[in-house]
């Protein structure tokens, strides 16, 4: 029955009880959103630091991956067999190039892995010399942070809940700490280091690691957890006096709920930028100190020692210093831009 | 200068001595810990040689009182004693010959970098998110994230070997230009960034506007009040920068052969000469604490709005 245009009746429809439907259509609210997710939507927007994140990931992945199916060793120098007089036509390869006993096999139709980079002058396979000093490298800034990253937590957050005289002692050394120039003392202990530790760790596990590599983490131990024991102070300074600590204590909240709702949420992301900034300065130092000959002992490869190994041969193989360089330079810049990013998305305060 | 500056002043000072001193009982006793002595290690050396050797230069004497001298000397004397591989110099000389050299390399390298830096960084700034500026931020992050020593070998490599224009040997004075690039570079791009933020900060602010609604020109309003202003955060990186030149000359006197303080450093970690490592490391620290001191005073001077703790 259509109903008259004119009429005046009511129409009932308008007044049934809404569906679930008509509900849910009303609603304005939106899933809630958690500081992390924010942040990792906002890690997205951000192009330089996904890509720079993919090259690092890619980087890191191949150094850990890359070693498992390669046929060459990086310590096998290719032209000494047991027995035999040394095979000299191993040593110093160009790219693709194969030595006396390897051609006489393609020769023979077998199948030889190519040297993609080469050899070096002790006929070791440059390829897998410099992906392995890439793991080295990148190993040594990933526990040398994680190191920085507990002591500075440690003596920074001592530093702030206790104040007072404890406080100012710890700052006092911070301070002098923090003028002295961190490169000289650099040298200075890891000389010193090196000739001290090798007696020690003669015999035990720590030997395969060698006494350079323990003797920069010492060092890095040692100098380089102020500034973040400084920052780590602030930050637990200035939360202690927020107002919405003083309102979430007014409300009735409990110490546990401020901390784990106020307190971390917003030291933590200060405190894992601040140690992503890290890895690339001791990758830095790393190579540094490898390229002045304090870094990794032989055979062991990183990518500073081998840039130093290059400087030898630098007129007939200019590229044996550019790959470890251009792979070193990724590295930390991609380091870098990702750090950069990680500040820009998850510490919206220092945006200013 | 009032006298809550001069109270500054002075704390600031009196921190720098301290720091000096702690590096000079840093250095004197992480060095004395190496076991076995300087002399261990050498060739046809008798037990006798060796007692007689240490007796010579004092190292037979209980550890505090050798401490005792070597303060006083330096204090005293500036005098770091001889050095142990170079007989019969002392390793002031030695110092004071490198530094000559070096501190000709370190400040052309500080001048250039202050001035390419502060042009580049006021250009980039001014033509913000035009393609200049792009291109000047894109080549300084590069810049910053790469390591001078791989700066160093890449344009040894470059200019030395594939293009052959300069020479690679650091000893002429053709060769010295290499190397100041390479120390230059870093710094450059670090200024560049710096001026460029702090002239786009002062560019937003009230005074300049003020300037533009006088009808100020352009040219004035830059060079007469936002210049000067924006210049107060790069004089703080003078103190760092001379901390990298120092650590960075390190490297590039090893590679392009450059007879400076950085290349007798090195090489007398290599062979393991202590006094000189010692003499070495307190004095290129002690001008690092220094340059830090005379920046942070003339920042407080400079800027009177900076407040003293």
């Amino acid at each position: 029955m259509t109903k008259n245009p004119l009429s005046l009746q009511v129409d009932l429809d308008a007044f049934l009880p809404a569906s679930e439907e008509d509900k849910a259509y009303m609603v304005q609210m939106r899933e809630s959103s958690t500081f992390f997710r924010d942040g990792v939507k906002r890690l997205h927007k951000n192009k330089v630091a996904f890509i720079s994140f993919i090259v690092i990931v890619f980087i890191t992945l191949a150094s850990i991956l890359v070693p498992m199916f390669w046929p060459y060793s990086y310590e096998t120098q290719l032209g000494v067999s047991p027995g035999k007089p040394v095979d000299s036509s191993y040593n110093n390869l160009s790219p693709f190039e194969y030595g006396r006993t390897e051609q006489a096999k393609i020769e023979a139709g077998e199948k030889v892995f190519p040297h993609v980079f080469g050899t070096d002058a002790a006929g070791r396979d440059y390829f897998i010399r410099v992906v392995y000093g890439t793991r080295v490298s990148l190993a040594v800034g990933f526990f040398a942070s994680i190191i920085v990253l507990v002591l500075g937590t440690l003596i920074g957050s001592i530093a702030g809940y206790c104040g007072g005289r404890v406080d100012m002692i710890l700052m006092r050394i911070v301070d002098v700490i923090y003028s002295l120039p961190d490169m000289l003392m650099v040298i200075l202990l890891a000389t010193v280091l090196k000739v001290k530790l090798t007696p020690v760790i003669e015999g035990t596990a720590l030997q395969s690691i060698g006494s350079n590599i323990i003797s920069l983490f010492v060092v890095f131990a040692i100098l380089y957890w102020v500034s973040m024991a400084r920052l780590i102070r602030g930050q637990i300074l200035s939360l202690r006096e927020q107002e919405y600590v003083l309102s979430a204590q007014a409300t009735g909240a409990k110490g546990r709920w401020i901390i784990r709702k106020h307190l971390i949420p917003n030291c933590i992301s200060v405190v894992i930028i601040s140690a992503a900034l890290q890895i690339p300065s001791a990758i830095f130092t790393e190579s540094y100190l490898s390229f002045l000959g304090l870094g990794v002992n032989a055979p062991m490869p990183s990518l500073g020692s081998l840039a130093s190994d290059a400087l030898n041969g630098l007129t007939s193989y200019p590229y044996r210093l550019v790959i470890p360089a251009v792979v070193i330079s990724l590295i930390v810049l991609g380091l870098n831009l990702f750090g950069d990013g990680l500040r820009d998305a998850f510490d919206p305060k220092l945006n200013g | 200068m009032s006298s809550k500056t001069l109270l500054y002043i002075v704390k600031r000072i009196l921190l720098a001595l301290f720091t000096i001193w702690v590096v000079i009982t840093i250095t004197f006793f992480v060095m004395h810990a190496v076991p076995g002595g300087p002399f261990v290690g050498e060739k046809a050396t008798t037990p006798a040689v060796q007692a007689a050797m240490e007796a010579k230069y004092g190292l037979d004497k209980p550890l505090m009182e050798q401490y005792g001298t070597y303060l006083r000397d330096i204090v005293t004397k500036f005098d770091f004693g001889p050095s142990l591989k170079q007989r019969g110099r002392m390793v002031i000389d030695i110092i004071s010959d490198g530094l000559k050299t070096s501190a000709k390399l370190g400040v052309i390298a500080a001048c250039i970098s202050a001035v390419v830096g502060i042009v580049l960084g006021a250009v980039a700034a001014l033509q913000r998110n035009k393609l200049i500026d792009r291109v000047v931020m894109v080549l300084t992050t590069a810049f910053v994230s790469m390591p001078s020593f791989i700066m160093g070998s890449l344009l040894l490599v470059l200019f030395a070997i594939k293009l052959r224009v300069l020479p690679a040997n650091g000893a002429t004075p053709a060769g010295l230009v290499l190397p100041i690039i390479t120390l230059a570079l870093y710094p450059a791009a670090y200024i560049t960034r710096l001026t460029r933020s702090s002239m786009l900060d002062v560019l937003g602010q009230d005074y300049i506007r003020t300037a533009r609604a006088k009808g100020v020109s352009g040219r004035h309003i830059i060079f007469g009040h936002a210049l000067k202003n924006s210049l107060i955060p790069v004089l703080t990186y003078f103190g760092p920068m001379l901390a990298y030149i120092v650590t960075g000359s390190l490297v590039v006197e090893r590679i392009f052969a450059v007879p400076g303080i950085g290349r007798a450093f090195v090489s007398s970690i290599t062979n393991r000469d202590y006094p000189m490592i010692m003499g070495t490391t307190i004095i290129l620290a002690a001008l690092i604490v220094i340059m830090n001191l005379i920046t942070d005073i003339l920042y407080k001077v400079v800027d009177p709005r900076i407040t003293l703790e």
